[in-house]
């Protein structure tokens, strides 16, 4: 019994989300299924031998001039093709947009249980159990499924991705049906974000701007910040609902759950619904006028002031720090 | 133009989770119930559609135990035309189980739409929509933050990373609405007033075998107390130091 592994590419590229599922799934093989298979929907292959690099011992590649996008439909017939020939254990995807859109898909035309969003996997007495966040964050829930295969997709960043080893998969060639032309819902484009700005599920670094900040004008203390640290720059409800960012910045409980390495929460109080979205963060830094805040409750370090001061002074110190070395 | 709204109750955003003496789900104790908040994006879109074209039915649907229709009622209330509660008590089913009773109900309705929002703030499973779209052979798009309609198409936008994918759809069509996709409106008092009057059928669920069963459910362990460096300017030097030398995170 082999685990399925959905290989995601965008234009022609691997994405790093499918070294991290493949290495979680060449992992659990001794114990829940072996060989580990690769299944990539492209309009050409974007390299899948170098995937044996990362655990996997074969690739399929199911080929539609279509799927230089993503198609979703499409997507759903090469992954259903694969699963109903190789009868896998388990099927593993990234929870990525892509992965959150494709696998309940999958799931539901097969037949069985999904668990999305997972941030550990274990084979237990050879079956998968599958840990996952539930509101948000606020605790997490341990899954056995009742039906084979076995589905979750994996949270981006969670699962470490092996150091590369020197092989190759073997490529193949996936049969499935699919008429793209009969499809009736197609991508027709896209639109970047704010200059390519990294999405805050996959930052190692995330400055938040919250209330504090008193106003949108504001927010190039923040963007500085975060330019200053390679990271990307996050907001909380209070600060979006006033329309002074875009939702896709929202960290929180109807935002983004994040897990950077360093998060740097400035002018945010701490309410519920944000700690909740990123209190797995592995570094948590707090800048906030109140020192009776919620936020220096989970913050590891914290600097009680005032963020037109204390944000200009830190960007500063850091630029020298990487100036210097 | 038929559209279905699919709502959830769910506890208030607010809630500090405790779990039950089950240990696997909430400890429902002093928890306020409330419409799932993305679920409000999509009950605001399917209004502003029918609005648009000036004629139309908006049927919300919810299933659960009795208490799900205190949801309803404020579905009405908002604008709604008439709800439907698929009755289902007991523990919590599984995503493919909701999606697979809901499709039961939905199948037969032929609406041009039917709505959801792009996941539910207890689970986060965020799987019913497309489950759901799968079953009752719809195309879907998951994660919609922009929605314009023209005729027989949609014209939509997704959030992805770094950007939106931009959508073109042929109804019907399955979507799930995200957060920045409207401003959802609130129930006014003639609004509450009318939703007494309007339609909330009650039926049995069909939601069919589980697919997956919750084993155990935790609680994060507390974060250690953290440490204020200092106060202003002058705890900057220091921050800098610790970030770097004892946490090695810059």
């Amino acid at each position: 019994m082999s685990i399925l592994v959905f290989v995601e590419q965008r234009d022609g590229k691997l994405r790093s989300v499918t070294h991290e599922a493949l290495s979680e799934a060449a992992r659990l093989a001794p114990a829940l299924g072996s060989p580990v298979v690769g299944i990539c929907a492209a309009a050409a292959d974007p390299g899948l031998a170098s995937l044996g690099a990362y655990g996997a011992n074969e690739v399929r590649l199911a080929a539609n001039a279509a799927f230089a996008r993503h198609d979703a439909a499409g997507y759903t017939a090469a992954v259903v093709a694969a699963a109903q020939e190789l009868k896998p254990a388990a099927i593993l995807f990234p929870a990525s947009a892509i992965g959150r859109d494709l696998a309940p898909r999958v799931a539901a035309r097969l037949g069985v249980g999904l668990a999305a969003d997972c941030t550990a996997l274990a084979a237990v007495g050879g079956k998968l159990h599958a840990t996952r966040p539930v509101y948000a964050g606020k605790a997490t829930q341990t899954i056995g499924f009742l039906k084979s295969p076995a589905m979750a997709s994996l949270r981006p960043k969670v699962f470490a991705a092996m150091s590369p080893t020197g092989a190759t998969a073997t490529v193949v060639s996936q049969n499935f049906s699919y008429d793209a032309a009969a499809s009736r819902a197609r991508v027709t484009g896209l639109t970047a974000g704010e200059g390519g700005k990294l999405d805050l599920t996959e930052a190692e670094v995330i400055v938040s701007g919250g209330r504090g900040l008193k106003g949108p004008e504001h927010f190039n203390l923040i963007e500085d910040l975060a330019a200053a640290l390679g990271g990307t720059v996050g907001a909380s409800r209070a600060v979006v609902d006033a329309g002074w960012r875009p939702h896709g910045d929202q960290v929180g409980q109807t935002g983004k759950t994040v897990s950077p390495k360093l998060y740097v929460a400035i002018g945010i109080s701490g309410a519920i619904q944000h700690l909740a979205g990123m209190s797995s963060s592995r570094c948590i830094v707090a800048i906030n006028k109140d020192g009776e805040a919620p936020i220096f409750k989970v913050a590891d370090f914290g600097i009680v002031g005032d963020a037109f001061e204390v944000v200009p002074a830190l960007t500063a110190a850091v630029k020298k720090l990487n100036a210097h070395g | 133009m038929l559209q279905v709204v699919c709502i959830k109750q769910v506890a208030d955003t607010e809630t500090r989770v405790k779990t039950g003496a089950d240990g696997k789900t909430l400890d429902p104790n002093g928890v306020t119930w409330i419409m799932n908040p993305y679920d409000e994006f999509a009950l605001e879109q399917a209004l502003r559609v029918k609005e648009a074209a000036g004629a139309g039915e908006v049927v919300a649907l919810s299933m659960g135990g009795a208490g799900v229709q205190t949801t309803l009622r404020n579905a009405l209330a908002i604008g709604a035309d008439r709800a439907i509660h698929l009755r289902l008590d007991g523990p919590q089913p599984d995503s493919l189980q909701v999606a697979r009773a809901l499709a039961a109900e939905i199948a037969p309705l032929n609406a041009s739409i039917v709505w959801l929002g792009k996941q539910a703030v207890d689970d986060d499973q965020a799987q019913v929509g497309p489950m759901l779209a799968e079953l009752i052979g719809a195309p879907c798009v998951t994660v919609v933050a922009k929605f314009e309609l023209a005729g027989e198409k949609a014209m939509v936008e997704r959030e992805i990373e770094g950007g939106r994918e931009v959508v073109e759809v042929t109804l019907p069509a399955v979507f799930t609405a995200d957060k920045g996709l409207n401003e959802p409106r609130y129930a006014s008092l003639k609004g509450i007033m009318a939703a007494k009057k309007k339609p909330l059928e009650e039926k049995p669920a069909v939601p069919g075998d589980p697919n997956l069963e919750i084993l155990s459910m935790q609680l994060p362990p507390p974060r250690a107390a953290g440490r204020i460096v200092g106060s202003g300017v002058e705890a900057v030097p220091e921050l800098v130091r610790i970030l770097r030398e004892e946490a090695k995170v810059i």
